[in-house]
């Protein structure tokens, strides 16, 4: 390898790489989402959310200097956008995946609009530490450059899964999923419950979008997200509302998409659209493989209209 | 009362601009009071393709007597139909530039009937005998531009090996690769290039891993051919390789790691237009040009670009512009399969119909048109 | 639902006179289901103006150019008719399925994979008469988009998958399939930088509306959207699709093909979907290319739900959608809105109309005062 090649490796290694570039606004927007489920809501507006904690935090991270600041700011925003959302699910008869929809619409607009000037100028990054000083192989030492974020979100799933079941504020949440009347029962207002969990939930999901405008592509421009957040969210479903879950089919996700070019950059042509959709392929399988009809989403929270 | 006046007024501007428009149209001299209309397919603000068209409209704004109007991310499908018939009816645009390719056929040639007497200019058709004589098609040899990118490029690999991120295999992307991997060739003969396609023009994530990818592979220039080249340049740049730009100069994204670019110079030809228009001289139908009529340029080059570089780059920059002219796509031309898809001893000049219909990869490019 | 209106007109009987309550007995419901959205209309549009107002633009221009673009003009009518007619359609893809309890959102891809069966079955037909082929396009239009939402009803009634999430991928899937089909098998050599299909040929283009630039996809819709309403509200089949909506255990116990029913219901809405797709191949594009997934599919989602999924009410909903779109380029032009300004009034509009169906049943004067 003395041209500073490493030929087929390129593919597992892209794949490695790939799983942890690509992954981690997935992984934050179905962490967060999971949140948001197990307490009986869902929130198809993270699309938007994502969008808007993208263009947020380059903003803010432009005008501040600070990327760290910028994923505060998407943090933020995110909750925000959430709060929104149970706002307007707490009246009665509105329905959440309607509402859901509505916001995507809004918060993929509003960051347009807002973001525009953005495009142009260049925003303090957020810094990667190096995992990969021991290897002398540079393609290797690229794919170790990893952020906090992912490190954040990789320890975030084992966290969340303990949580949900030992946690007070764990068991709140899922009761409120499970049934409303119960958590009333136990003298808890479900909607304040479903606020929190879903300004949680938007909160995790702006910094998702922190992650695709300040690290990885690491620009702001509007095909930034090209649908990542409904892949999430859809990502949520097909791991069962379980945190660690979600983690192996972000990490599963963020590796298939890097499948595609890196083929190709070994010479398998061919087909590379098909190649590309690979991720959602893939997903479709495992769910037909897995599902079964007997077993309707076993794991889904009770009260999700989805699941009704 | 506001609101009726500004209604009243804009009506008004409307109508009288239709009429002269109308007499615009068939030749008169009249530039003043004319409304020209652009229309982009993504935002205006890409720092890409749709960003050079804005800039040309920006250098039209400049000009006394006109009106531009803008419609940013009007999608190839019946929306710009009715987005040149709005401008027309609503703005009394008399001269529009529908400037994505596929507004062309059939969205652009349809109006064009519909208006006969309004003058249409398409960036990137391929006008032909049969369609309307109103409309009109150009576009830019970005590939002279590829071309002196290519060979800044063969002499600032280390690897000899250079990248290209591409959308689509069309042949204006593959002329492209092709100029680009041409140029480099003729600076280090064992040079290759190795292209990777996204699948669309506005790819992020693609984009940041095919760049990843490539320079897995060891390449260590890269260049692009989508819509917003901003990821691919700032992807490459951390990772320590070379760029050339495409559409825009994207040097301050990366003032290091730029060495040049490939970029339009519609703030040049879009007033040469108007102008040719108000001194009653009409537009060819079918107009394309290079370096030499200035539709396209090249990127200043960056600090990373030898002397050796600069000297060779600019000395096929001086045959670009002289009157005799240079041949990217010289005869003998194998492609990357071996075959013979130039024959030996005709150069296929910039202006060979020929060009436009490429669908291979000249030897030396690694990848597949499919 | 009932109960409420039956609390509602009783409290209306108690307190009002006698003649008003007979009224209101009558039509509150109705007067409710214009009033409300029509409330909410206003009321997003305000905050809307306030919105653009921080930007420095006044909201009356902003309210005089949305009129003008969209309803201000016969052209403008036309031009909001003519984005409204494939929503209709791609609505009903949403709608139908509601019914049944079921979220699909994935008209997108149905309109795809119509598209291309409709393309494949004229081109694989050269020989028969316009008239025979295009009733052949509307046939494999329908069957195509329709098994590819029946797909996903299948999926959830026999794998147990979330038909939610496998209509999303198989749009996803859809794209890359006609990507890889036009840009592969069925590229028509000639369609150089935008990979198309053959061409159906003129005489195979279903045109306009006579006496307007309206094609029939509107009259498709309009006709989709009656049958529509009249299966699901005046037939056995579509009165068992609403119990089996309301409680799917209720409808086995009463002996309703649950099964039979899902996959119809899901057949007909990717079947109105798939019809869109060819009225876009037939009418506008007259080929496939990936310029049919211009979005019309997930506006239909949203057209669908602020319907609340009621067929007749679709039509009002999608042409005030186009009109949006429509008046969209005159606020790009006039008021230097960017594009996205569309995007946040829809969003505006739709948080708005869903937030306000928490009012119906508790307006005070409907109800009578108590």
């Amino acid at each position: 390898m003395a041209d500073g090649s490493i030929g087929l490796w390129t593919v597992p290694l892209a794949v490695f790489g790939g799983a942890i570039r690509v992954s981690t606004p997935f992984l934050f927007v179905s962490l967060g989402e999971c949140i948001t489920e197990r307490s009986g809501r869902i929130n198809l507006g993270l699309e938007g959310t994502l969008v808007m904690g993208a263009m947020s935090a380059y903003g803010i991270s432009y005008l501040s200097g600070s990327p760290w600041l910028g994923v505060l700011a998407a943090g933020i925003t995110g909750a925000l956008l959430g709060a929104l959302h149970a706002g307007i699910c707490s009246l009665p008869r509105v329905n959440d995946i309607a509402v859901g929809i509505a916001l995507m619409l809004f918060g993929t607009g509003l960051a347009f609009y807002l973001g525009k000037p953005l495009i142009e100028p260049t925003a303090a990054r957020l810094p990667a530490i190096d995992f990969g000083w021991w290897s002398d192989v540079p393609q290797v030492r690229a794919a170790l450059r990893i952020n906090v974020l992912f490190l954040i979100g990789v320890a975030l799933a084992p966290i969340l899964y303990w949580a949900f079941k030992t946690t007070r504020w764990g068991l709140l949440i899922r009761t409120a999923g499970e049934s409303s009347d119960a958590a009333r029962a136990m003298g808890h207002s479900v909607l304040a419950i479903r606020l929190r969990a879903t300004m949680v939930g938007g909160f995790l999901s702006g910094i998702g979008g922190s992650f695709l405008s300040l690290f990885y592509p690491g620009s702001w421009n509007e095909g930034l997200s090209s649908g990542q957040g409904i892949t999430a969210v859809a990502l949520v479903i097909f791991a069962r509302w379980d945190p660690m879950l979600c983690l192996w089919a972000s990490l599963a996700f963020g590796g298939a998409a890097a499948l595609g070019p890196a083929l190709q950059s070994v010479g398998v042509t061919s087909g590379y659209h098909l190649f590309n959709a690979a991720p959602y392929i893939l997903t479709l399988a495992i769910m037909i493989i897995t599902c079964s009809p007997k077993r309707t989403l076993t794991g889904a929270p009770a009260e999700l209209s989805i699941t009704r | 009362m506001e609101f009726g006046r500004i209604s009243r007024r804009n009506l008004l501007q409307g109508g009288a601009a239709l009429t002269l428009g109308s007499a615009f149209g068939m030749g008169a001299a009249r530039a003043a009071d004319t409304t020209i209309g652009f229309i982009y397919v993504g935002s205006r603000d890409d720092y890409g393709y749709n960003q050079a068209h804005a800039q040309g409209a920006a250098a039209l704004k400049k000009l006394p007597g006109l009106k531009v109007v803008e419609e940013e991310k009007v999608p190839e499908t019946d929306a710009v139909e009715k987005t040149i018939e709005s401008m027309i009816n609503l703005d009394g645009a008399s001269l529009l530039f529908p400037t994505s390719f596929g507004y062309y056929n059939p969205h652009m040639i349809k109006m064009a009937k519909k208006f006969p007497k309004l003058r249409f200019e398409h960036c990137g058709g391929l006008w032909s005998d049969t369609d309307p004589k109103n409309a009109g098609s150009y576009f830019g040899y970005i590939d002279e531009a590829q071309y002196i990118s290519g060979i800044v490029a063969g002499y600032s690999s280390k690897s000899g090996k250079i990248g290209f991120v591409a959308a689509k295999p069309i042949p204006q992307v593959l002329r492209n690769i092709n100029a680009f991997a041409l140029g480099a060739r003729l600076a280090n003969p064992k040079t290759t290039c190795q292209v990777i396609f996204t699948g669309d023009w506005s790819m992020p994530v693609k984009e940041a891993e095919a760049t990843n990818s490539l320079i897995d592979q060891g390449v260590d220039v890269l260049t692009c051919h989508v819509d917003g080249p901003k990821t691919m340049v700032e992807n490459a740049a951390r990772r320590g390789a070379m760029v050339c730009g495409y559409h825009v100069n994207q040097s301050p994204l990366a003032p290091k790691a730029y060495l040049t670019g490939a970029e339009w110079n519609w703030e040049a030809l879009y007033p040469k237009f108007v102008k040719m228009i108000a001194a009653g001289e009409a537009i060819p139908n079918f107009y394309r040009g290079g370096l030499k009529e200035e539709i396209v340029k090249c990127s200043p080059y960056g600090e990373a670009v030898s002397a050796e570089a600069r000297k060779h780059a600019d000395d096929v920059k001086a045959k670009f512009l002289s009157a005799e002219g240079y041949a990217v796509f010289k005869g003998g031309q194998l492609d990357n399969k071996g075959k013979t898809v130039i024959p030996a001893g005709t150069d296929r000049g910039q202006k060979d119909p020929e060009l436009e219909k490429m669908d291979y990869l000249v030897e030396g490019v690694i990848g597949a048109t499919s | 639902m009932t109960t409420e209106t039956a609390d509602r007109a009783e409290a209306a009987a108690g307190v009002a006179p006698a003649a008003d309550a007979g009224f209101l007995q009558r039509y509150g419901a109705t007067i409710e289901y214009i009033l409300i959205p029509g409330a909410a209309l206003v009321g997003a549009l305000a905050v809307f103006g306030m919105f653009v107002a921080l930007f420095g633009k006044n909201p009356l221009d902003l309210y005089f150019y949305m009129y003008q673009g969209a309803f201000g003009t016969w052209f403008s009518w036309q031009n909001t008719l003519t984005r409204a007619a494939p929503l209709i359609l791609t609505a009903l893809c949403t709608a139908l399925p509601a019914q049944l309890g079921m979220v699909i959102i994935g008209g997108e891809g149905a309109l795809l994979i119509g598209a291309l069966s409709a393309t494949s079955v004229a081109l694989a037909m050269p020989w028969a008469p316009p008239l025979v082929v295009q009733i052949a396009m509307v046939c494999a239009g329908v069957i195509g988009g329709g098994l590819w939402i029946t797909l996903s009803g299948a999926l959830r009634q026999y794998r147990g998958v979330n038909e939610t999430i496998s209509s999303l991928l198989l749009v996803y899937i859809g794209l890359a399939i006609l990507n890889h089909l036009v840009e592969g098998m069925m590229r028509d050599p000639a369609s150089l930088n935008k990979p198309s299909t053959r061409e159906i040929g003129a005489a195979n283009m279903i045109g306009s509306i006579p006496g307007t630039d309206v094609h029939w996809g509107l009259v498709f819709g309009l006709i989709a959207a009656f049958a529509s309403y009249i299966l699901i509200y005046h037939t056995v089949f579509g009165f068992s699709a609403r119990v089996a909506g309301g409680n799917i255990r209720a409808a086995r116990i009463v002996g309703l093909g649950v099964n039979k029913l899902i996959l119809t219901i899901c057949f007909l809405a990717g079947g109105a979907a798939g019809l869109a797709g060819m009225v876009e191949v037939a009418a506008v594009q007259g080929r496939t290319n990936a310029n049919l997934a211009a979005g019309y599919g997930f506006t239909g989602i949203l057209v669908a739900f602020l319907a609340r999924h009621n067929p007749l009410a679709i039509i009002p909903v999608a042409i005030l959608l186009g009109g949006i779109s429509a008046s969209g380029g005159l606020l790009q032009r006039r008021l230097g809105l960017p594009d996205a300004s569309v995007l946040v009034l829809q969003g505006i509009i739709f948080v708005f109309v869903l937030a306000s169906d928490a009012l119906y049943g508790r307006i005070g004067f409907l109800k009578g005062k108590t």
